[in-house]
């Protein structure tokens, strides 16, 4: 595997089962964090344009509370949480029991801010280290970055680094579902996993499909 | 003849152009820089939307001229003088830029800035006014300029729409 026009279904395949991996340790952690249940899946590992990456998130122009942070060690890469309005004021209420949270004011969360920035820590957390100890690299997470902000200006940030390789992005999505008070689950948000280009290799080495 | 106003759309690292009476618009802009190249009297317009300072970052065989300011403007100039702009009757309209986060890589940190930076050197080398601008910040923006007025029209989510 030379460069990413050699990466298989077979490849794919196999970034899916690890985020299903890491995305089942970080479900467990968030319904702890929140006392609700909380589900993870990875309905898709593929290869997107990056506008089709904008799309994903729920378009180019939606305006979504975005937590950033960088992969670092063995692996690098970036990781994106993008939530709906709705569901990360209702994850700010719960976290900071201020029932009255509202995103009236976007220059100044205040507690908002630390909440969902200490969401993305538990959540980056507890994915890399059940991806560490199933792929047996180092990878641990930076400290995460919030912006409410169009899906566009947010996550074209994390395509900066694979922009200089390719025009095309290895999505590893992953949805957030909720369940609500009648037992109803809905799209909270989703997560995505982007691995720099350099480290497909060392990802599919280390699980021996190269 | 009736002619049906239509908004052509530029994605990330992408460019085209559009004449009176259709806009041209590109969403979601954050580090990255929206350079809009326009004629006022032949009502022609061209955007860019850059995505990296200088194609020397470019690790990849396949060159994607839109995503770089320096290659993009350079296409740019040459395809509005093919739909037969003359290069003095050229102006400058840019937005973008900002700093969406704190952290990130070597490579990302001031990305949106440096965007700015690379984005101005081109339009100096090639002696293209800046009419009006609004950059840096760190709020993402979507633009839409219309050839007919002239007119950049710059969104963010806090500060509502802005004309340029």
């Amino acid at each position: 595997m030379s460069s990413e026009n050699e990466i298989t279904e077979m490849h794919l395949d196999v970034l899916k089962e690890i985020g299903n991996i890491g995305a089942a340790h970080a479900a467990t952690s968030l319904s702890q964090l929140l006392g609700q249940k909380i589900d993870m899946r990875v309905p898709n590992v593929q290869l997107v344009t990056f506008d089709e990456m904008f799309d994903l998130a729920g378009g180019s122009e939606k305006v979504v509370a975005g937590i950033f942070l960088r992969i670092e060690g063995d692996v690098t890469g970036t990781m994106f949480f993008v939530l709906t309005i709705e569901s990360a004021t209702q994850f700010i209420r719960k976290l900071t029991m201020d029932p009255g949270f509202t995103f009236t004011d976007m220059e100044d969360l205040g507690m908002g801010a630390s909440a969902l920035q200490e969401l993305g820590n538990i959540l980056s957390g507890s994915y890399l280290s059940a991806l560490s100890d199933f792929t047996s690299l180092n990878i641990y997470p930076t400290v995460p970055s919030l912006s409410i902000d169009m899906v566009g200006a947010i996550v074209s940030f994390g395509l900066i680094e694979v922009s200089q390789y390719s025009d095309e992005v290895i999505v590893i999505e992953t949805e957030i579902l909720q369940e609500g008070e009648q037992g109803m689950t809905s799209l909270a948000g989703h997560f995505f996993l982007l691995p720099d280009p350099p480290s497909y290799r060392t990802i599919f080495n280390s699980l021996g499909v190269l | 003849m009736v002619t049906i106003q239509t908004v052509v759309r530029v994605g990330i690292a992408d460019m085209n152009i559009a004449k009176s009476p259709h806009t041209i618009r590109t969403s979601g802009l954050g580090s990255c820089v929206g350079v809009v190249l326009y004629d006022s009297s032949k009502k022609i317009g061209g955007m860019v939307h850059v995505m990296l300072p200088d194609s020397e970052l470019g690790k990849s065989t396949k060159l994607n001229v839109a995503k770089f300011a320096d290659t993009g403007i350079h296409a740019m100039l040459e395809l509005l003088k093919s739909e037969g702009v003359r290069p003095f009757s050229i102006k400058a309209k840019i937005a973008g830029g900002a700093q969406m986060f704190q952290f990130g890589s070597n490579d990302t940190i001031r990305i949106g800035p440096r965007n700015v930076e690379a984005v101005k050197k081109e339009l100096k080398r090639y002696s293209i006014p800046i009419v009006a601008e609004d950059t840096g910040g760190s709020s993402g923006r979507t633009i839409e300029f219309d050839p007919e007025t002239s007119i950049l029209h710059v969104r963010t989510v806090n500060a509502g729409t802005q004309k340029i």
